[in-house]
C-alpha cells in the first residue's frame, strides 16, 4: 500500500476522530511519552482492574502517524489483559523495528496496516511512541511519590 | 514575481541569467526520489556539491595526499601547500586581515566551542553576563550555558517581535557593567532573518564587549567582510556552502586569538614539548591540534573558488528573487502561515499548515520528491516564542528554480487534499 493511501485510508480517519481521546479521571496507571526529536508528546491513562485494562484514554500533541497509532492501539487493548497488551506491544515493535513477517504477528489484526511506516525509518518512532508509552504506563504504578518515575521509562524508550 | 520570471525565462536578457545555468554543475540534482525528480529545498541544513569540488577531492586523494606540516618529502610539501592555499582563499573570502586569523575547525559548532573554551573560560567569571538572542541555533546556546553553569555566569537573551526580528532597544538595555560577551547569529537558520550584525557589534564595542557571529547561514548567501563588520569572531561551515562536511572556520582577531587558551592539546599545536613545559605554537596552529581533515579543507578552498566564480552578489540577488516568488506563492495557499516575515531575509521559508503536523508535511512532500526540513530546526526557543511545536522549512540555493517552487506549492496543496482540508 502506498504511503499516501495509508494516510488517506487509515491515518486520517483516526487523526480526525481519534478513539478514546481524552484523559481518565482516576487512572491507576499513567505515562507521558516524549519524542525529543520532533517534540511529540502523548499521555496515556489506564484503568487496570484485576490485570485487565478496563479503560484507556490518551491525549497530547503529535503528528498524524503517532495519533493514529495511539488511537488504534487504544481501541485494540481496551478490555485486554495486561499480558495480552504486552504481547501486542512486542508484536508491534517487531513489525516496525525488526521487520517481522506478517504471519508471525498473530494478534495485531488491523494494526498491520501500519507496517507501511517501516519504509520511512524517520517516522517509525512516531508510530511506536504510543506503544512505548503504554508499556511504561503498565509497568509503573502512579502515586504522588513515583509520578516522576512514570514519565521516565517512556522518555528513555523514545530515545532508543 | 516579475523579477523571477525575467530571471528564469531564457529569452529575456538579464545579467544574472548565468546563475540559473549553474544548476548543471551539481550532479545530485539530476537524481530522482520516489520516482520523481529531486527538488532539494533543504540547503540550510546542508548544500550540495558541484562537480569541481568533487573533482578536487578525488584529485587530492588520488595524487597529492600526505600529512601536513611534518615531513620534508614531496607529497607532504604538496599537501601542506594545498592546505595553506585553502586557508588563504578563506582569508580573502571573508576579508580577514591576515591568514593566521583563519583557523580550520570541524565546523561552526566546534568554532563556537573553541571560543567558549579558549576565550570564555579564561575571561568570563562569576556573575558576568553573556548576551545571546532568541534566534540562536542550539550550537550558539548550549556552549554558553555550559560555560555559565561552570562559572556561575548569567545568560541574557535578546527577544524578537512577531516578524522574527531582534528588538534592538531591548538588546541595548541588556548591557550593564557585568556584560562580558555577545554571541549572535548573522542569519537565523530557522526563520532566515538577517540580523543587523554590524550595528549590534558597534554598540557592543562602545561598551567594550567582544562579539562572536555565528555565520553558518550567512556565509553561503552574502558577501561577508569581517573587517567591515568589525566582529571579533566569525564562525561558519563548508558543507552549507558547496563544500564538504567536517570542515569549517573560526575567524578571530589576532590579538584576541593570541590571548586565548588552546582548545585542544596535541601535535602540530606546539612549539616545543617537555614534561616540564609546553610552549604553544603560533597562530593559527595553536588551535589546530592533531591531523586536520586535509582533504575537506582543500575541498573547502575549491568550494570558495566556485562561489567566487559565480559571484556572491549575483547569488544573493538571484536567491532573493527566488524568495520573493516563493513567499508570494506559499502565502497564497489558504491555511498556510509563514513564520518569520522580516523584509531582511535570506531565501528561507519556515511555515505551518493548519491541521497538518510538519512531520506529516515532510513525509507527504517527500512522496513528490521534495526535500524540506521539518522539526524545531535546533532552535527550540524560536518555536516556543511562536508557540508551535515545529515548522516545515524550505531553504533555497542559487541552483533552485521557479519550477521547483511550483512543485513545492503543488505538494503542499496535495498534502492538504490528502488530509481532506
Amino acid at each position: 500500500m502506498s504511503l499516501k493511501s495509508i494516510y488517506q485510508e487509515v491515518i486520517l480517519d483516526h487523526n480526525r476522530k481519534p478513539r478514546h481521546y481524552g484523559s481518565l479521571e482516576h487512572p491507576t496507571h499513567h505515562a507521558l511519552g516524549h519524542n525529543p526529536l520532533c517534540g511529540d508528546k502523548i499521555h496515556v491513562d489506564l484503568d487496570i482492574q484485576n490485570e485487565k485494562i478496563e479503560r484507556i484514554a490518551f491525549h497530547g500533541e503529535s503528528c498524524a502517524i503517532c495519533k493514529a497509532s495511539c488511537s488504534m492501539m487504544a481501541a485494540t487493548v481496551k478490555g485486554k489483559s495486561r499480558q495480552e497488551a504486552e504481547t501486542l506491544v512486542q508484536e508491534f515493535r517487531n513489525m516496525l523495528v525488526s521487520g517481522a513477517d506478517a504471519e508471525s504477528l498473530e494478534h495485531l489484526g488491523r494494526l498491520k496496516i501500519l507496517a507501511g511506516v517501516r519504509e520511512l525509518p524517520t517516522r517509525v518512532k512516531c508510530a511506536i511512541l504510543p506503544w512505548h508509552t503504554l508499556h511504561a504506563a503498565m509497568n509503573s504504578v502512579v502515586d504522588a511519590t513515583t509520578e516522576e518515575k512514570t514519565e521516565n521509562p517512556a522518555q528513555l524508550a523514545a530515545n532508543q | 514575481m516579475k523579477i523571477v520570471d525575467a530571471l528564469l525565462t531564457p529569452d529575456i536578457q538579464y545579467p544574472n541569467m548565468e546563475i540559473a545555468q549553474l544548476r548543471s554543475d551539481f550532479p545530485i540534482l539530476a537524481t530522482t526520489v520516489a520516482g520523481k525528480p529531486l527538488v532539494y529545498l533543504d540547503n540550510a541544513a546542508s548544500s550540495q556539491m558541484p562537480q569541481s569540488v568533487i573533482d578536487c577531492l578525488v584529485r587530492y586523494q588520488t595524487s597529492q595526499h600526505a600529512n601536513i606540516h611534518r615531513a620534508v618529502h614531496h607529497l607532504s610539501e604538496l599537501a601542506t601547500h594545498e592546505y595553506e592555499a585553502a586557508r588563504h582563499k578563506l582569508q580573502q573570502f571573508i576579508g580577514a586581515r591576515e591568514a593566521r586569523e583563519v583557523i580550520f575547525t570541524s565546523g561552526t559548532t566546534e568554532s563556537i566551542n573553541l571560543v567558549m573554551h579558549g576565550y570564555g573560560r579564561k575571561f568570563i567569571n562569576r556573575d558576568d553576563e553573556i548576551i545571546l538572542t532568541t534566534l540562536e541555533h542550539h550550537s550558539n546556546i548550549v556552549p554558553w550555558q555550559m560555560l555559565a553553569e561552570e562559572k556561575g555566569a548569567r545568560i541574557r537573551v535578546v527577544p524578537i517581535n512577531d516578524a522574527g526580528e531582534l528588538l534592538l532597544d531591548e538588546y541595548q538595555q541588556l548591557f550593564n557593567a557585568r556584560t562580558r560577551f555577545v554571541a549572535l547569529s548573522h542569519v537565523s537558520n530557522a526563520l532566515g532573518t538577517i540580523n543587523p550584525a554590524k550595528e549590534m557589534i558597534a554598540f557592543a564595542h562602545e561598551k567594550g564587549v567582544p562579539v562572536l557571529i555565528d555565520g553558518a547561514q550567512a556565509a553561503p548567501h552574502m558577501q561577508v567582510d569581517v573587517q567591515a563588520l568589525d566582529c571579533d569572531f566569525y564562525a561558519f561551515s563548508a558543507h552549507k556552502m558547496c563544500g564538504p562536511t567536517g570542515i569549517g572556520v573560526l575567524y578571530g582577531k589576532a590579538h584576541l586569538l593570541e590571548s586565548m587558551q588552546p582548545f585542544k592539546g596535541g601535535g602540530d599545536m606546539i612549539a616545543s614539548v617537555s614534561f616540564e613545559q609546553t610552549i604553544y605554537n603560533e597562530l593559527p596552529y595553536k588551535f589546530e591540534a592533531g591531523t586536520p581533515p586535509i582533504m575537506a579543507a582543500i575541498g573547502f578552498g575549491a568550494a570558495i573558488d566556485y562561489l567566487n566564480s559565480a559571484g556572491l552578489d549575483k547569488i544573493a540577488a538571484f536567491e532573493h528573487a527566488l524568495l520573493v516568488y516563493a513567499t508570494e506563492a506559499i502565502s497564497a495557499i489558504p491555511g498556510v502561515r509563514i513564520i518569520g516575515n522580516s523584509p531582511q531575509k535570506v531565501a528561507v521559508i519556515s511555515f505551518t499548515i493548519d491541521g497538518i503536523h510538519p512531520h506529516d508535511v515532510g513525509t507527504l512532500l517527500n512522496e513528490d520528491g521534495v526535500a524540506v526540513r521539518t522539526g524545531h530546526h535546533c532552535a527550540q526557543p524560536i518555536m516556543q516564542r511562536f508557540n508551535i511545536p515545529a515548522t516545515s522549512r524550505a531553504s533555497f540555493s542559487f541552483y533552485n528554480t521557479k519550477n521547483e517552487i511550483d512543485t513545492l506549492v503543488a505538494g503542499i496543496r496535495s498534502a492538504q487534499k490528502v488530509f481532506a482540508l
